[in-house]
């Protein structure tokens, strides 16, 4: 008899057969993933990742017979009242109740849905599926992707330092096998026994000649030739930044609702979910601003409410000043989300416009803005109204600025708007614009 | 249900004898020492024989991944396996599912996993029910000799893992999965329900032709030569009989059909097939055995736990755990109780067992007469093991469900037949009733009986290659359309060509339903 352990084996056994499952019904749980998000606090996405997928793409169908039709048997244990003879009615909808004992009970309505809990992961993975970021490479190469060194293989010239050791001796070794270069042994052996010989030994000229000969060979083949050399080879290669900044952005004034923060809140916290599955590392900036900007926690951006009317080129002043002292856009990738209910004094307008296309455009990888309206939103058969500051924007991407604008209302739009500006074919169909 | 229960007097203070742990706690040497006194008892009391132990302790998580792939320790990946894996997590992390205690594997050694979870009782009662009430079973009933190979199940699995891994990165995980997809679809059409009669070799096709030849001349008469020659016109025949040889046809093992005739199936395909086809005839000795095996098993460890019991080894607290879990295992409710889900295995295997035992020992009149080959011949585990090694589900209840067991249980016969208006109880557990009932429950083990009886007839070879499926619809009932209709597209699939399924009433050979479908290029 053995007993054998099995507890440390490495557990997730069956995740091959887990991932082939979440293949299989990818589409349908995408759909109701994409479903709950909607339902859902942004905050409590993926905690509880209960999904539930229409039982038709994970049907395993049999030949199996079906109870309704024909002539049925049952055994039945625990008779209490009936005698040979006895009629009994027949139960409603197809033999439920006392008949479907043997029946296939509650395999057909099992089937009709399926649930199942998926990790965090593979939530967050079917959430933000065929999402990218902007399609920016080409504008700014430089900015993406910085050098880095890798191996690749060996070459014939190199510096010392990168001497590749082994291989440059058994170049070295498999040159003086095929050339037949005297091994020491070989001398040594010779040079004892003309030693050991005797003066008027007739072999003797013949070993001093052969002796001279293996010594002239070795003198001809060196031991290590240059051409053995063989050096350590490094090619420089693009290396995509691995950390990212987000600033968040918002007009904290008087006119903004909890509503509209609550809009905005739920919009950054998506993207900070994105960013977060593309970046290792990621950093967040809160700028807050009335008609003067700064930098502040998460706990004041959100909570706390100022006085005071609204300068939106403080903001990006503000943004600016933190660029320069801390993120490099070299070394960050930079992702801007601004958030307001668009009031901003109108003279503002060009000075924001020339900040922004001067210097945060220009080092930001996507800038959004995203303007939060009433719950209600804009009446219908009114002619939209256009707040200063979409107009300013709107001025901005005209003329052809890379920025993303949209106007949400309810909570509802948040995911689809977020969507919007990151699905592909829509970062597409901007870069066509 | 339960008719022996006693309360044995402890012993603990008498013979100076230890028990084997005390309180819940175990470590490998308990599990050692248990498993010794179960093979003590086992061996010597009730005379069993099985293949050597393997005992794996795992972790819930573990069971949880047995369970997926059917128990067996290695397994082929596919998605339905990730399906039910999915299901039984989220039963056991709401807590409406327990986990079993333990899972046992037909092979050789005899693979019995354990969970960490459970008490040292528990493991007793585990080591007693799994490592040796199974383990016998498996070693010495009749079906699993026939169909299955102890000794290579775990080879051919790891090999059936290892080529279904490889088809997957030389022909895409897409294609692989649906070979195995209609594959699933007919396993319980993949199986061989007789064993084959084998192909003669040359040496005995010779003997018999030269037998042949000799009783020609020794029955010789020249007036034979004198009748009349049959006018040829069987020709069509001839051809349909040819065909139907060749293609060894009426042909119910599905999945072996289209293995070895569907004209387009690449290599690889035939060869998952038959992969399928092997697993699916690997389990169907447990389905035909379900009753029988876990009455073996529950027997078993009822005997060995009141055995170490009576030998002071085990504490009467871990007694009374034994007895109330087991209880629970053999609890049957009636059909009018709530949690009534069609009869426990356990419950019937377990008092049909304690039942043979008793009509052995203390038959009664009755028993005499219903069993004289049995009754009052004195060794219960003689007799016992022998029905264990002789019987399935099907005989064993046909032979030994004695009218006092049909008695304590109840029984009725009800029979639901779509031209009455009512329900109409057929038997009770009377004089008249006895046989008539046990012969309709011993065909509910039947799986000849429970499962449809479908086979391929003809394929149209000449025409556009139709295949021609029947379905013997017992007592007139059909199979659910909408999975047969799928389950038939499957078919189609595989054979290549359209499939037709005709549903066909073995009384009067009426058509009661057709489903036809046709093949999707999706295998070529």
């Amino acid at each position: 008899m053995h007993i054998v352990d099995r507890r440390l084996n490495p557990g997730g056994k069956s995740l091959p057969n887990r991932q082939r499952f979440l293949r299989r019904v990818k589409d349908m749980a995408q759909r109701a993933v994409r479903e709950s998000a909607r339902e859902k606090d942004i905050k409590d996405l993926g905690k509880d990742g209960r999904v539930t997928v229409p039982g038709d793409g994970v049907r395993e169908p049999r030949f199996s017979r079906q109870s309704g039709t024909g002539l049925h048997d049952y055994i039945l244990p625990g008779n209490k009242t009936y005698v040979e003879g006895d009629r009994i009615e027949r139960p409603p909808s197809g033999g439920g109740g006392k008949g479907s004992g043997q029946g296939g009970e509650g395999s057909e309505n099992s089937e009709d849905a399926f649930h199942f809990v998926l990790t965090r992961d593979e939530f967050l993975e079917l959430f933000l599926e065929d999402l990218e970021l902007p399609d920016l490479a080409k504008r700014r190469l430089s900015v993406v992707e910085t050098e880095g060194l890798r191996r690749a293989g060996y070459t014939v010239s190199g510096s010392p330092a990168n001497l590749a050791l082994t291989r440059t001796l058994r170049n070295s070794m498999s040159r003086r096998i095929a050339l037949k270069r005297p091994k020491p042994d070989e001398i040594a052996e010779l040079e004892t026994r003309i030693a050991d010989a005797k003066g008027t030994d007739p072999l003797l000229p013949d070993m001093k000649l052969a002796l001279e000969a293996l010594r002239e060979r070795t003198r001809r083949i060196p031991y290590v030739d240059p051409i053995d050399l063989r050096y350590r080879r490094f090619e420089p290669y693009p290396r995509p930044i691995a950390q990212a900044v987000m600033f968040c952005l918002m007009d904290v004034s008087g006119s903004m609702t909890e509503h509209m923060k609550d809009l905005a809140k739920r919009f950054y916290i998506l993207l900070h979910i994105f960013l977060t599955r593309r970046y290792r590392h990621v950093e967040i900036v809160f700028i807050r601003h009335t008609d003067k900007a700064t930098e502040v926690d998460e706990e004041t951006f959100f909570g706390s409410r100022e006085t005071g009317g609204t300068l939106v080129s403080s903001a990006l002043v503000e943004m600016k000043r933190v660029i320069t002292e801390r993120y490099n856009p070299n070394d960050w990738n930079i992702y801007a989300a601004q958030a307001s209910d668009g009031d901003n004094v109108s003279s503002d307008g060009p000075t924001s416009t020339e900040l922004l296309r001067a210097h945060i455009l220009p080092s930001c990888q996507h800038f959004a803005y995203l303007e939060v309206g009433d719950e209600n939103g804009p009446r219908a058969g009114f002619v939209e109204h256009r707040t200063t500051l979409w107009r300013t924007y709107e001025g901005l991407a005209k003329s052809g600025g890379a920025i993303a604008m949209r106007k949400v209302n309810h909570r509802r739009d948040i995911y689809p708007v977020f969507r919007e500006l990151f699905g592909r074919k829509n970062a597409r169909a901007e870069a066509e614009a | 249900m339960v008719t022996n229960l006693h309360f044995p007097t402890a012993k603990t203070d008498s013979g100076g004898v230890t028990p084997l742990f005390t309180g819940n706690d175990w470590d490998f040497d308990t599990v050692r020492r248990i498993h010794d006194a179960c093979e003590k008892i086992a061996g010597e009391e009730l005379g069993l024989s099985w293949y050597p132990n393997q005992i794996e302790i795992i972790t819930a998580e573990q069971m949880l991944d047995a369970y997926a792939s059917i128990g067996m320790p290695l397994f082929y990946k596919h998605w339905s396996f990730g399906k039910h894996f999915a299901q039984h997590e989220a039963g056991y992390r709401r807590g409406m599912m327990g986990l079993a205690y333990e899972i046992v594997i037909n092979s050789d050694p005899c693979i019995s996993y354990i969970m960490e979870e459970n008490t040292a009782t528990m493991q007793t009662l585990v080591i007693a029910h799994a490592a040796f009430g199974h383990n016998h079973f498996f070693k010495n009933n009749y079906l699993f000799k026939q169909w299955t190979d102890a000794e290579g199940i775990l080879d051919y699995l790891d090999f059936a893992k290892g080529f279904i891994s490889r088809c997957e990165e030389r022909y895409g995980h897409h294609a692989v999965e649906q070979v195995l997809d209609a594959a699933h679809a007919l396993m319980s059409q993949g199986v061989h329900r007789y064993p084959r009669k084998k192909r003669p070799d040359l040496a005995s096709e010779q003997r018999r032709e030269r037998e042949r030849a000799e009783h020609g001349e020794q029955i010789y008469n020249d007036l034979w030569r004198t009748l009349p020659q049959k006018t040829a016109g069987a020709r069509p025949d001839a051809a349909l009989e040819r065909r139907k040889a060749l293609l060894e046809l009426p042909q119910e093992n599905l999945l072996y059909f289209l293995e070895k005739a569907a004209p387009r199936l690449r290599p690889w395909q035939r060869e998952i097939l038959r992969i399928v086809r092997l697993v699916a005839q690997y389990f169907y000795p447990q389905r035909q055995t379900k009753v029988m095996n876990e009455g073996c098993a529950t027997y078993c460890h009822y005997r060995i736990m009141n055995s170490l019991s009576e030998k002071g080894l085990i504490g009467e607290a871990a007694y009374l755990e034994f007895l109330q879990s087991h209880t629970n295992v053999i609890r049957q409710p009636n059909y009018n109780e709530r949690g009534y889900g069609g009869h426990n295995p356990y419950a019937i295997g377990f008092a049909m067992m304690q039942d043979i035992a008793r009509i052995v020992e203390q038959p009664t009149e009755e028993d005499r007469q219903w069993f004289p080959e049995i009754a009052g011949t004195g060794d219960a585990m003689a007799t016992l093991r022998d029905i264990w090694a002789n019987y399935r589900d099907e005989s064993f209840i046909a032979q030994f469900l004695s009218p006092k067991l049909m008695r304590e249980m109840r029984l009725f016969h009800v029979v639901d037949d779509p031209d009455e208006a009512d329900l109409r109880v057929e038997a009770i557990h009377d004089e008249r009733g006895y046989r008539k009932m046990r012969r309709s429950f011993a065909r509910q083990y039947d799986v000849a009986w429970l499962d449809p009886d479908i086979e391929v007839v003809d394929v149209d070879l000449e025409g556009d290659r139709r295949l021609i499926v029947h379905h013997k619809a017992l007592n007139r009932i059909t199979l659910q359309a909408d999975d047969a209709r799928r389950v038939l597209q499957h078919l189609a699939d595989l054979w290549g060509y359209d499939a037709v399924l005709k549903e066909v009433d073995p009384a009067t050979g009426a058509t009661l339903a057709e489903h036809s479908a046709t093949a999707r290029p999706i295998f070529f």
